[in-house]
């Protein structure tokens, strides 16, 4: 079964579903609560989050340090623009590498679906170029050719 | 400068780096920017299927000649196509070791995606355990 898909809409959005078998309120606190993000949103093995700032309310900041425990490490920052508290968060967030990206406009829902949760994430790039040459379309692809893969082998 | 260079590395395989970054990455970023528009995948998807040339493209396509021509040569400039003559001919195929660059790439990429929702599930499992119609 594949849960995750990804795929780009109009000119500078990128669209990112998942179903995760909790609430929405499971799901949501997994995205605002601090202690709880810290356990989940690390990339690959070996990261872990030592920093991690989520003041969800409209203009609440957000912080993401990241660190490889070697010396290695990143940062996020953003501002919470909208909270539905358990159905919709609307923010901003740039990485810092350690120049800031431009804004990503992100906007998460979470919807009841069945007994689980249907997360969408909604992000607006600036423009076409910020995206178009990036790879929303060409990860689209390869993560349809991995979903193909993950359903031969499951 | 050894330590910074594999630190960069390593930053790489985390979704959001992917997101903004991976057009600084001089090979990767013509395969992308070629794959951004619908016809040019539709091609490669013909072109998996076996080699063909531009007349062959232009019917299923429904393009002029030069418009399949044109999207024939991004893909051939980003390294995803190649073209060998056979007398008047030029069928072209695709080009193996440009898109399994692309592919372990969009692997790792992925592994990165999914870890992390993966991770959550987790996180939510827990959650689901303790709770009793209560959060945290």
């Amino acid at each position: 079964m594949s849960k995750m898909t990804l795929k780009t809409e109009g000119d500078t959005h990128v669209i990112v579903t998942r179903h995760f078998a909790a609430s929405p309120e499971a799901v949501y606190h997994a995205h605002t609560d601090p202690e709880l993000i810290k356990k989940w949103l690390l990339g690959p093995e070996g990261w872990s989050m030592p920093v991690c700032i989520s003041e969800a309310r409209p203009g609440g900041k957000i912080r993401y340090e990241w660190t490889n425990g070697k010396g290695g490490g990143f940062h996020l920052t953003g501002e919470y623009l909208e909270l539905n508290p358990c159905s919709r968060i609307v923010h901003v967030e740039r990485m810092h590498l350690p120049d800031p990206t431009p804004d990503n406009h992100v906007e998460t829902t979470f919807d009841r679906d069945g007994e689980g949760t249907s997360l969408t994430i909604r992000m607006t790039l600036p423009d076409e170029q910020t995206r178009a040459n990036m790879l929303a379309s060409g990860m689209e692809r390869g993560m349809e050719a991995s979903y193909l893969r993950l359903e031969e082998m499951i | 400068m050894r330590t910074k260079a594999r630190t960069f590395a390593k930053n790489r395989l985390t979704i959001s780096y992917h997101l903004y970054k991976l057009l600084q990455m001089d090979d990767l970023d013509a395969k992308f920017a070629a794959l951004a528009d619908p016809t040019r995948r539709a091609i490669l998807a013909r072109l998996s299927q076996g080699e063909a040339t531009v007349n062959e493209l232009v019917d299923p396509f429904e393009m002029s000649q030069p418009a399949i021509s044109q999207h024939l040569k991004v893909l051939e400039g980003a390294g995803l196509i190649v073209s060998r003559v056979d007398g008047a001919k030029r069928p072209r195929r695709l080009a193996a070791a440009g898109i399994e660059a692309m592919d372990q790439w969009l692997a790792m990429l992925r592994t990165a995606l999914e870890k992390n929702y993966d991770r959550l599930d987790e996180v939510l499992a827990g959650i689901n355990q303790n709770k009793n119609g209560e959060i945290r």
